[in-house]
């Protein structure tokens, strides 16, 4: 029971990421019908958000102090952070440890206009490309941002850490009355759960109860009678994408201390994020939500020893395995609406 | 005065004999090895991975061979090549670069796929004319490089690393490991961890689902059973796999008190941070301190997990801050050209070109199978890891091993790891035939 409650969790973390990454694809799919193969790129800008502001943050001087010294026997340069300065050093010190979660106020400005400047700039010309071109459009853009983050920060990844007062895990079995160390959960994922779930609620009713989120909303329903009524539907349209590629990228951006980011992260989301939307039901988004979820407790349960002994490999194929299942039966996906991509 | 009287038939039979006397260099030439150097300089060919998730260990190889090379063509502070001994004596290297040629060289980028690694290999082979391909930051494209070396006759010497099968069961004549293997982890690794932990440990394996994991894991646990620990459970872990949560989470209910992470790179990075978040290096197991081991560490890894390596032990083939004269040669040369210290995937790289730079010119010749009989049995010293056989049997070599930790409090973000053990050369030799494979005989390519 311990650890059915256990891979529960895990995968609700997991199934965070993957519904706020579907949850984006769905909303630029719903509004602009462009099957985006960057969006995982745009998960990992997001993080790389994250890295910038913790460098930014710990922009320094450097002394030297001859009382100790370098690998090379010279005196050791010492860096002190400018905010240490700014605001005394242990000021400063909490800054920086809490530069990932700061992160989100950097991050969201910064996503907002990569997404307008991705669309505007390139993605708008491949509206009435076939899907094919588009998926080849974003995908080798995926490839040239990465390229790009390679570039200035390494192959390697880099750390991001949680703030010391999140670090570390709690024990989840005393809290529901199970033997005390027996259901052992980080503080940070139970952080990142409950930040997904207010990010998706802040969409939804974003979506539901502004002026601006029923139009888009109508927009995507019926483009041109909206259109016909004298609103400029695709501007709204390309702020739903910079909309997208914030909750992309803030997914990204509290992801950090559960994976140390490096250029490749958005790679291994992308391709599980795409299974999410179709088994949630292509434009669905409550559909995207739901599969994220239900995908990450599933690949949790699948990667646990007794499951693996007994069906060799199944952890690494049974998403996949689900998604023929489900589309075997439900062919529109768990909540996909009628004439969404069938045409 | 006798007259010399020439007859058609002893004309054609003179000239042919001539002729055939004058072609004979050319002809023996042509024949005796692959790529042999004509011109005024030689080419090596370094192959290691420029892109993908171990591009920045590639990057530090290539400063090692760039450092090599202009060490060996008598450029900046000469490095090794002042403290380098061979059988007791100074060693050949003269600073004229290889038996008198300048020594240039290509690059390729291995992609850390051993269909890429193989293609950049025989492409520097067959359009550079490289005489010696080496480098490389994995066992897959380690394996495939040295078969491709093999089969065109030209001498591999290999790069990090760390299967046993580089040495053992694939191994190769013209192939040749200065990096250390799996069984040397374990065998170096085990009697510290007795020391450490004690006897009576349950330990918990996950392992990397490749050929490199597995040798780790069979290496760590035939050691570590051997000093009594049992071993309570042993996961493969998808190399693809980002975040090991679902892995970490059941160890602590498992019955074990130790997790070993048979993982290397950005698999150790993150199965590490997970194991940490999980509270695993604050947990008690049956009645002990809960512990995690590392079995391969490397500088760059470490770095980018962070703050999670304190205290966790592990084991490397060199590190920066070992004060033998070699190591303090190398460090300062390598440090003061680029600012910061070489990790040891650039030793191995260095150390591998001057050893390659070595037997040449013992052997007087880059022949394959000459360089091949110089360096099988070479007994040197100087270079960093003490004395150091490369043995015959199996062309791996034999020094000492160290054993590290996470350091506690690194006063830099190259001030990771500390030296906890040098385990010496003799606990850590193994007989070369248990391990398989045949070396067949040398192929000089032509």
């Amino acid at each position: 029971m311990d650890q059915i409650i256990l891979q529960i969790l895990n995968g609700l973390d997991k199934g965070s990421a993957y519904a706020l990454i579907a949850l984006g694809l769905t909303l630029i799919f719903g509004t602009l019908g462009v099957v985006n193969f960057a969006h995982g790129a745009l998960f990992m800008l997001g993080a790389f958000c994250a890295v910038t502001f913790q460098r930014l943050l710990t922009l320094s001087y450097t002394f030297l102090d001859e009382s100790q010294k370098d690998f090379l026997g010279n005196p050791l340069k010492v860096n002190v952070p400018y905010v240490n300065d700014w605001f005394g050093p242990e000021a400063g010190a909490s800054i920086i440890d809490w530069s990932v979660p700061l992160a989100i106020l950097f991050a969201i400005p910064v996503m907002i206009v990569i997404g307008i400047v991705m669309e505007r700039g390139l993605i708008r010309h491949f509206y009435k490309r076939p899907h094919a071109d588009q998926i080849l459009v974003t995908f080798g853009l995926a490839i040239v941002l990465q390229e790009i983050i390679k570039y200035y920060f390494g192959a390697n990844q880099i750390p991001t850490p949680a703030p010391q007062a999140m670090f570390g895990s709690f024990d989840f079995g005393a809290l529901v009355g199970r033997d005390p160390g027996a259901i052992i959960y980080p503080y940070w994922r139970i952080v990142y759960f409950l930040f997904a779930a207010l990010l998706i609620a802040l969409v939804f009713a974003f979506l539901q109860f502004t002026t601006f989120g029923m139009v888009v909303r109508a927009g995507m329903a019926d483009r041109e009678t909206v259109g016909l009524l004298g609103i400029n539907i695709d501007k709204r349209f390309t702020i739903m994408f910079g909309v997208a590629a914030a909750v992309a990228g803030l997914a990204g951006v509290m992801y950090t201390p559960i994976v140390s980011p490096n250029y490749h992260m958005g790679m291994d989301f992308l391709v599980i994020s795409f299974v999410v939307v179709v088994v949630g039901g292509m434009g669905s988004l409550p559909g995207a939500i739901l599969a994220g979820f239900m995908l990450g407790i599933l690949e949790s349960f699948a990667s646990m020893r007794e499951v693996i002994e007994f069906l060799p490999g199944i952890n690494q194929v049974v998403i996949y395995l689900a998604a023929i299942v489900i589309l075997l039966t439900r062919p529109r996906g768990l909540m996909g609406r009628r004439g969404v991509m069938e045409e | 005065m006798a007259h010399l009287k020439s007859t058609r038939r002893g004309v054609l039979a003179g000239g042919a004999a001539v002729g055939a006397g004058l072609a004979l260099p050319t002809i023996v030439q042509a024949q005796s090895y692959l790529n042999e150097p004509t011109g005024p300089s030689v080419i090596l060919g370094f192959n290691v991975p420029q892109t993908g998730p171990y591009a920045d260990e590639g990057a530090d190889e290539l400063r090692a061979y760039e450092l090599a090379v202009s060490h060996l063509n008598g450029d900046g502070d000469g490095g090794m090549t002042g403290t380098f001994t061979v059988g007791g004596s100074k060693n050949a290297l003269t600073g004229s670069g290889i038996l008198g040629k300048k020594v240039e060289y290509v690059t390729g980028d291995t992609q850390t796929k051993p269909d890429a690694a193989r293609a950049s290999a025989r492409s520097m082979i067959e359009k550079d004319g490289a005489i010696m391909i080496t480098g490389g930051s994995s066992s897959g494209v380690a394996v495939a490089v040295q078969a491709l070396c093999q089969e065109a006759g030209i001498i591999f010497m290999a790069g990090l690393t760390h299967s046993n099968d580089t040495t053992g069961k694939d191994k190769k004549a013209n192939g040749f490991r200065h990096f250390f293997n799996s069984y040397m982890s374990g065998a170096a690794l085990a009697p510290i961890l007795a020391d450490n932990y004690g006897t009576d440990r349950k330990a918990y394996h996950l392992t990397a689902d490749y050929n490199w994991g597995y040798t780790t894991e069979e290496a760590v646990r035939t050691s570590t059973e051997a000093k009594g620990w049992e071993t309570v459970a042993a996961v493969k872990t998808p190399l693809a796999q980002t975040d090991f949560s679902s892995y970490i989470a059941p160890v602590l209910n498992s019955g074990a008190d130790v997790l070993v992470l048979n993982h290397y790179g950005g698999n150790m990075v993150n199965s590490l941070t997970s194991a940490v978040q999980f509270g695993l290096r604050d947990a008690q197991a049956n009645g002990k301190n809960f512990e995690i081991i590392v079995p391969l560490y490397s500088r760059l890894m470490a770095k980018g997990a962070g703050a999670n390596v304190k205290g966790i032990f592990g084991s490397t083939n060199w590190h920066w801050s070992l004060q033998d004269e070699g190591s303090k040669a190398f460090v300062k040369s390598f440090g003061t050209r680029y600012g910061f210290p070489p990790s040891q995937a650039a030793h191995t790289c260095y150390v591998q070109t001057m050893l390659y730079a070595q037997a040449a010119e013992m052997a007087g010749t880059f022949n394959p199978c000459g360089i091949v009989e110089a360096l099988e049995g070479m007994e040197f010293d100087g270079l960093g890891n003490g004395p150091t056989l490369y043995r015959a049997e199996d062309h791996q070599c034999f020094k000492d091993v160290l054993v590290v930790k996470g350091k506690e409090n690194p006063t830099s973000e190259f001030d990771l790891l500390e030296i906890v053990e040098v385990t010496p050369a003799a606990q850590v030799t193994y007989d070369a035939s248990i391990f398989g494979g045949e070396l067949g005989s040398c192929n000089p390519g032509a």
